[in-house]
C-alpha cells in the first residue's frame, strides 16, 4: 500500500537508521495516520459487515469502489472522461434487457417505465452532465457529488446482474461470485484508467499545530467526514423503516418477506449503501496517497480483517477493529516496514481462533 | 358471499414426491376457515405454497385475481398475511419495530396511518403495549404468539394466515389466543386456520376441512366435521378422553 509513504518519510527525517527509537511526536504521527487509515477501514468494515448481514455476500469487490470512487475524480480533474461512464451505461443497458425481458414474459408490463427510468435515463442523464459539464471546472463539492453519481448506481446493478439471480445460494457459492466480481471490476479498473496512479487536489491546504504534532487539512476531512457517515449510517439504521427493514433482512429473512420486504430490494440497498461508502472513501483518501487501478483490494482487504474481528455481524466491533488494524499497520511500518502487511494479516489468526474458541452458534429464533 | 381465497387444484412436490394433492379449498370474506389434520399432512406446505414461499401448480385466486406469477411481496401488498408456525419475529429488535415492520408493504405505497394502526393492535393485544420497547426475543411463547399476530394485523390484511397458533403454549395461553382469533372476525378479517389442536379450532371456525396425507379427507361446516364420527374417533377423541380423565 502507498499511502503510508508520507508517513515513512517523514519517519526517515526523524529517525535516523539504523537504530529507530521511538519518541512522543513519532508516536503521534504514527497515531495520526493510523486513525486516518483506520477510519477508511471502518467505514469500509460497515459496509462488508451490512452487506453480508442483508445478502451473506462477503463483498470482495468492496475495494474496488474506493479505487472507482477516487479515480473517477481524479479523471475529472485531469480533464478526461473516466471510464467508469461506460460501464454505467453498459450495466445499466444489460439490466434493463434482463429486467425487461423477465416482466414482458410475467405479464409485469406495467414495470417497463420503472426500469428504462433507473437502468437508462438515468445513466444517460449522468452521462450527459459529465461530457457537457467539464467537471474538472467545477467546484470541488460538485466534482464529488458527480463522481459518486457515476460510481455508486454500479452497487445495484452488479447486485441485480451478479448476485439476485443466485439469493438463495451457499455463501461459499456467493463468495466464489464475489471473487470473480472482483477479478472483473479490477481488469476493468485497469483498462479505464491505466497503470498509472493518480492523486486529486486536496479538499483543503489547511494545516494545524496541535502541541508539536502538524495535523493536515485532508486528515480533518478524513477523520470528520468518516464520523458524519457512520453517525448517518446509524441513524438509518435505527430511525427510517427502510434501515430497519435492512435490519429485520439480516436477523430473519423468511419474517422479512412476510412482511413484504423483498430480497431483491434488501440486497440493492445494501449494495448501493456499499457502494456509497466504498466510493466515498475513495474520494476522501485520494488526496493523500497515489490510488491506482488495484489499490482498493488492499484497502478493503484491511477493512475485511476489521469487520472479521467482529465476525461480520457487530457494526461498533467491525469499526473499532479497523482503527486497531489502521494503528497496528501503521506503528509496524515504523518498526518493521518491510513486514507491515504480514503483521496486520497475522492479525487475523489469532482473532480466529479467539473467535473459534468464545463463539457459541446462535441458534434460528425459537 | 364472495370468496377472498379460492384454491383449486393445488399441488406441491418436494423433489419428486408429491406433497400436497389435487387441494381445493374457499375462504369466504369474513369467515374462519380451519385446516385440522395430523403431523404431515401438508398443512404448513400448503400455506407456504399459498403464500409464495414455494412453488406450486394449481390455481390459486386471490381477491377475485389468479396469481400467475405468484410472488410474496406482491401478495402482501394485496392484503394477504401469514404467521407462520415459527413466528419468525425479529428478535434483536422492539416489539414496537416489529410492529412497525408489519406495515412496510402500506408504507411504500404511501399509507401513513402506523401509529392509528398500532393502536387498534395494543387495543386487542394490551400486553403488548407493556413491552413495546422491550425486545422481541425476550418474550414469553404467548407474547410471542400475539407479537406475530399483530405485526401480521399492521398489515391490514383481508387474509390472515394462521398456522398453529397454539403451538407451544399453555392451554390458558391457547384460550386466549383462541378468544382473540374469534374476536378478529368481527373486524371483517377472513381467517384461514391451520391447527391440530382440532377441538379449538372446529370451536372458532365457520367451515372446515380435514388434510390426511395431502389430500382433503373431509370437509363441512365446522358444527357438522365436529360430529362427523370419522373426525371425533381420530381428531376429537382422544382429547374427549383426556377430558373426563
Amino acid at each position: 500500500m502507498t499511502y503510508n509513504h508520507r508517513a515513512r518519510r517523514a519517519l526517515y527525517f526523524c529517525a535516523p537508521e539504523p537504530t529507530k527509537t521511538m519518541d512522543l511526536q513519532i508516536a503521534l504521527l504514527l497515531g495520526q495516520d493510523g486513525i486516518v487509515n483506520g477510519a477508511i477501514y471502518a467505514l469500509l468494515a460497515l459496509a462488508l459487515v451490512l452487506v453480508f448481514a442483508v445478502t451473506r455476500v462477503i463483498f470482495i469487490p468492496q475495494g474496488e469502489f474506493v479505487a472507482y470512487g477516487a479515480l473517477t475524480l481524479a479523471a475529472f480533474q485531469a480533464g478526461k472522461v473516466p471510464g467508469t461512464i461506460w460501464l454505467l451505461l453498459g450495466a445499466g443497458v444489460l439490466v434493463a434487457l434482463i429486467d425487461a425481458t423477465i416482466a414482458v414474459r410475467g405479464g409485469g408490463l406495467r414495470r417497463l417505465p420503472r426500469i428504462a427510468l433507473v437502468n437508462l435515463v438515468l445513466p444517460g442523464i449522468i452521462a450527459g452532465l459529465v461530457f457537457w459539464l467539464e467537471p474538472g471546472k467545477l467546484p470541488m463539492l460538485a466534482q464529488i457529488i458527480l463522481a459518486l453519481a457515476v460510481v455508486v448506481p454500479l452497487g445495484p446493478m452488479i447486485y441485480r446482474l451478479a448476485f439476485q439471480p443466485l439469493a438463495e445460494a451457499t455463501v461459499l457459492v456467493l463468495l466464489i461470485v464475489s471473487v470473480a466480481v472482483h477479478l472483473a471490476l479490477v481488469g476493468l479498473g485497469l483498462l479505464f484508467f491505466g497503470a498509472e496512479g493518480s492523486r486529486t487536489t486536496a479538499f483543503s491546504e489547511a494545516s494545524f499545530q496541535l502541541g508539536t504534532l502538524t495535523v493536515n487539512g485532508q486528515t480533518l476531512w478524513v477523520l470528520g467526514a468518516s464520523a458524519v457517515l457512520i453517525v448517518a449510517l446509524a441513524l438509518f439504521f435505527g430511525r427510517t423503516l427502510y434501515g430497519k427493514a435492512l435490519r429485520a433482512t439480516a436477523i430473519n429473512r423468511v419474517g422479512a418477506r412476510l412482511m413484504g420486504i423483498s430480497t431483491t430490494m434488501a440486497g440493492k440497498l445494501s449494495f448501493t449503501l456499499a457502494a456509497l461508502i466504498g466510493a466515498f472513501s475513495g474520494i476522501l483518501i485520494a488526496p493523500i496517497t497515489t490510488i491506482y487501478y488495484d489499490t482498493g483490494f488492499l484497502i478493503g482487504l484491511k477493512g475485511f480483517v476489521g469487520a472479521i474481528i467482529a465476525g461480520l455481524v457487530s457494526y461498533p466491533l467491525a469499526a473499532a477493529g479497523a482503527i486497531l488494524v489502521g494503528l497496528l499497520e501503521s506503528f509496524s511500518s515504523f518498526w518493521a516496514s518491510a513486514y507491515k502487511e504480514v503483521i496486520v494479516f497475522t492479525l487475523i489468526i489469532p482473532v480466529l481462533v479467539w473467535r473459534s474458541l468464545t463463539a457459541h452458534h446462535v441458534e434460528e429464533e425459537e | 358471499m364472495s370468496n377472498i381465497l379460492d384454491i383449486r387444484d393445488l399441488c406441491v412436490s418436494y423433489g419428486k414426491v408429491e406433497a400436497l394433492h389435487h387441494i381445493n379449498l374457499k375462504v369466504a370474506a369474513g369467515r374462519i376457515v380451519t385446516v385440522i389434520g395430523p403431523n404431515g399432512a401438508g398443512k404448513t406446505t400448503m400455506l407456504s405454497a399459498v403464500m409464495g414461499l414455494l412453488p406450486s401448480k394449481g390455481e390459486i385466486e386471490f381477491m377475485g385475481e389468479v396469481q400467475r406469477a405468484i410472488e410474496v411481496e406482491h401478495l402482501v401488498a394485496m392484503g394477504m398475511t401469514l404467521v407462520p408456525e415459527k413466528r419468525e419475529l425479529f428478535g434483536e429488535m422492539s416489539v414496537e419495530d416489529n410492529l412497525l415492520l408489519g406495515a412496510f408493504q402500506r408504507y411504500r405505497s404511501g399509507e401513513r396511518d402506523q401509529a392509528q394502526t398500532m393502536e387498534e393492535v395494543f387495543r386487542t393485544f394490551p400486553r403488548l403495549r407493556e413491552r413495546r420497547v422491550q425486545l422481541a426475543g425476550t418474550l414469553s411463547g404467548g407474547e410471542r404468539q400475539m407479537l406475530a399476530v399483530g405485526r401480521a394485523l399492521m398489515a391490514r390484511p383481508r387474509l390472515l394466515m394462521l398456522d398453529e397458533p397454539s403451538l407451544g403454549l399453555a392451554p390458558l395461553i391457547v384460550r386466549e389466543i383462541f378468544h382473540i382469533i374469534a374476536d378478529l372476525k368481527k373486524t371483517g378479517v377472513a381467517i384461514l386456520l391451520v391447527e391440530q389442536n382440532a377441538r379449538a379450532a372446529l370451536q372458532i371456525a365457520d367451515y372446515g376441512y380435514v388434510l390426511e396425507t395431502g389430500s382433503i379427507a373431509l370437509e363441512g361446516d365446522s358444527r357438522q366435521l365436529a360430529d362427523d364420527p370419522r373426525v371425533v374417533e381420530t381428531y376429537l377423541g382422544l382429547g374427549g378422553r383426556q377430558k373426563t380423565a
